[in-house]
């Protein structure tokens, strides 16, 4: 399948430079450059521990990087809690364990945030949570809570509900990997939709049929370092590193 | 020989009801009261011992006297049945202490409004009526001690002017809400300091609405009771909440203060916090100090069960799992916010009951006011069997009592299972 590029602007949407992490004395993040474009799509794959999820935890500020600096939009993570909610509310996260809110519905998920952040009123904040619903394709389901809702479907209303920030980024941590396999696709195609819109994204991912028909860019990560990044045709015709060859044949082996 | 492993249905197999011994009542009695000897032995016993007992206890308390004037004429009568005539003598002490005969009303009055401020607390449907609850304390205050209408209503008009205050502040003039409170507080005490008592004054003058004055030792029985336990279980609530919260809290010197608090009370026994109230305090406040020895009380069970209720909302809080607290910030949520609206709800739902559990205790520990003399009803049951007519009577009394409490308790474990079935989301 042939992916548009025409999305990709110079603006900048997240600008990394040698930021290092340490959990105790773990060093979780050593040296981590990596400047997003607005519209780009990023796949970021990686052995577990490789530092992956942490990578992008650390640009919401989920976690706290100690050393270097991001920029989200133009403004610096710092202790500024100010800064921080604000590049949260703009910044859309979904969860490997989809983390949905379980005493609410899932029209009451979508709608909570835009009427506490954005102080959005609550008839407009429903349209534009059932209309995010209807992207997602679930909304019959707005009245449910998401205890009555099957995994795929949850993870579907989670995207719905960070859409409804109207997010200029979102950030998506290996959203597939607690559901079953015939789940998986909806909650791809989801994504794929969110990709050919023009979505600035950041996936840590283990599809690799999924990086292969979006990705603009796919990050290889180990030992927390960004080991290599490439095209995804050429990263996975042509892996540079040994480690990323390993990497490549042990998940695409079988 | 080789068996086949290929195979495809053609025939269907339709559902069919179960066989008759396992559903209705037959089945229910197989599998709960007889699914095996034990079983059936223990279920034969247990019906034994409830037979027996109420052998005993109907005739004793069907045939019971209502009416004798002393308990030498109930054992006159029958000495084999209950003599429930101390209740019908002495039912008004039991209910309301020492308070005034005449004024009896009262109390009843604050109970009646009891019910109506609790039920749009209790029930989201009736939530329009909550203005009620809120003036409902001051109410209560007023009608049970008495005094002048006007030096209670200065509270409530203090703490809206306050209000009002702080929000015209936010509204118009400032965006930092922590300064906005600083000064509303500081405008909020000063009219208490400076106005309140001078515009009372001017108030009785112009429309004086009062009620006799009735002291805090002429409280007893049930009143007490209720005020004590009430009032304990709605302070304790937030203040445990807040407790729970600061115990969590990143910031050091708040934890500790929180962990302090609820190691120091929580390993005290609650019968020397009250000696502390009665006794101790009139040691370190200054002399002539007129700290009312029913509000001691009330602080130091609220304290108490503060702490209770702390570390019960603890449990709720550790429950939940990480991703919650991790969703409400990545949507841009503030820590207040997502406490209100994402954590707190769960917390307190997992935590219900617990909660309802430290309530239960709260509201029967007031019993034991009557260690430092109180007249709460098991203070009462004791002044009432040093009466010559009644030396000797303990059953009636204490059965009433214990009634009584139960009918309360009952209904707080009531109340919590149905709110429990009704917030449940999950199926």
């Amino acid at each position: 399948m042939e992916k548009t590029k025409i999305n990709i602007t110079d603006e900048v949407a997240i600008h990394i430079s040698d930021m290092n992490k340490w959990f105790g004395n773990f060093h979780v993040l050593r040296d981590i450059n990596l400047e997003v474009r607005r519209g780009e799509r990023i796949v970021v794959c990686g052995p577990s521990g490789s530092g992956k999820s942490t990578l992008i935890r650390c640009i919401n500020r989920l976690e706290e990087h100690q050393k270097g600096s991001i920029i989200v939009d133009g403004t610096e993570l710092t202790t500024d809690l100010k800064n921080i909610d604000k590049i949260r509310s703009e910044v859309g996260m979904v969860f490997q364990h989809f983390n949905l809110f379980p005493h609410l519905t899932t029209l009451e998920n979508c709608t909570l945030a835009p009427m506490w952040v954005r102080e959005t009123p609550e008839k407009e904040a429903t349209e534009i949570a059932m209309e995010m619903l209807e992207k997602v394709k679930i909304p019959e389901q707005a009245h449910k809570y998401p205890g009555q809702l099957s995994g795929g479907q949850q993870q579907r209303v989670a995207i719905a509900r960070s859409l409804c920030m109207k997010p200029r980024i979102m950030l998506f941590d290996e959203v597939t990997s607690a559901l079953d396999p015939e789940m998986i696709k909806e909650v791809l195609d989801t994504m794929i939709q969110l990709a050919e819109e023009g979505m600035t994204m950041i996936c840590v991912t283990h599809e690799m049929g999924f990086a292969r028909q979006v990705a603009d860019r796919v990050i290889f990560m180990d030992d927390g370092q960004i080991v290599e990044q490439n095209e995804p045709e050429e990263f996975f015709k042509n892996p540079k590193s040994d480690r990323t060859k390993l990497f490549l044949s042990q998940i695409l082996g079988h | 020989m080789m068996t086949k492993i290929a195979f495809v249905r053609k025939k269907e197999i339709p559902p069919s009801a179960p066989p008759i011994t396992e559903v209705g009542l037959i089945g229910w009695l197989r599998q709960n009261l007889f699914s095996s000897w034990l079983n059936s032995i223990l279920t034969v016993l247990s019906v034994y011992f409830i037979v027996i007992m109420l052998w005993d206890f109907i005739p004793w308390a069907y045939g019971g006297h209502w009416n004798t004037k002393s308990l030498r004429e109930c054992l006159d009568l029958d000495p084999d049945v209950a003599c429930f005539s101390v209740l019908t003598a002495r039912w008004k002490q039991l209910l309301f202490g020492l308070y005034p005969a005449e004024e009896y009303w009262r109390p009843t009055l604050t109970f009646i409004f009891l019910l109506l401020a609790i039920v749009p607390i209790l029930f989201p449907k009736f939530f329009r009526f909550f203005w009620f609850s809120i003036i409902y304390p001051g109410l209560a205050v007023w009608l049970l001690w008495g005094g002048s209408f006007w030096s209670i209503s200065i509270v409530y008009i203090g703490l809206t002017l306050g209000a009002l205050f702080f929000l015209t502040l936010i509204r118009r003039y400032l965006k930092n809400y922590m300064i906005a409170a600083i000064l509303a507080f500081l405008f909020t005490a000063v009219f208490f300091l400076f106005i309140s008592s001078p515009l009372v004054g001017l108030l009785n003058v112009i429309l004086p609405i009062s009620l006799p004055f009735v002291e805090s030792l002429k409280m007893g029985g049930f009143t007490l009771s209720l005020i004590v336990g009430v009032t304990g279980i709605v302070a304790s609530f937030p203040i445990g909440i807040l407790l729970a919260l600061g115990r969590q809290s990143n910031l050091p010197v708040i934890k500790m203060i929180c962990v302090g608090f609820i190691e120091f009370i929580r390993g005290v026994p609650l019968i020397t916090l009250l000696f502390v109230a009665s006794v101790l305090l009139n040691y370190f406040l200054p002399p002539g100090t007129n700290f009312d020895i029913v509000l001691r009380v009330v602080i130091m069970v609220t304290l108490f069960s503060a702490a209770y209720m702390a570390e019960v909302i603890r449990g709720g809080l550790a429950g939940l799992p990480l991703g919650q607290h991790e969703a409400s910030a990545s949507l841009g949520l503030t820590y207040w916010q997502s406490q209100r609206l994402i954590i707190m709800p769960q917390a307190l739902k997992i935590s219900i009951p617990g909660i309802v559990n430290t309530f239960i205790g709260l509201f029967k520990d007031t019993t034991l006011v009557s260690i430092i003399s109180l007249r709460d009803p098991v203070g009462l049951a004791s002044t009432i069997r040093a009466d010559q007519k009644w030396n000797g009577i303990y059953w009636e009394l204490y059965v009433a009592i214990g009634l009584m409490f139960f009918i309360f308790c009952w209904g707080m474990s009531q109340y919590s299972q149905y709110l429990e079935r009704k917030l449940k989301t999950d199926k």
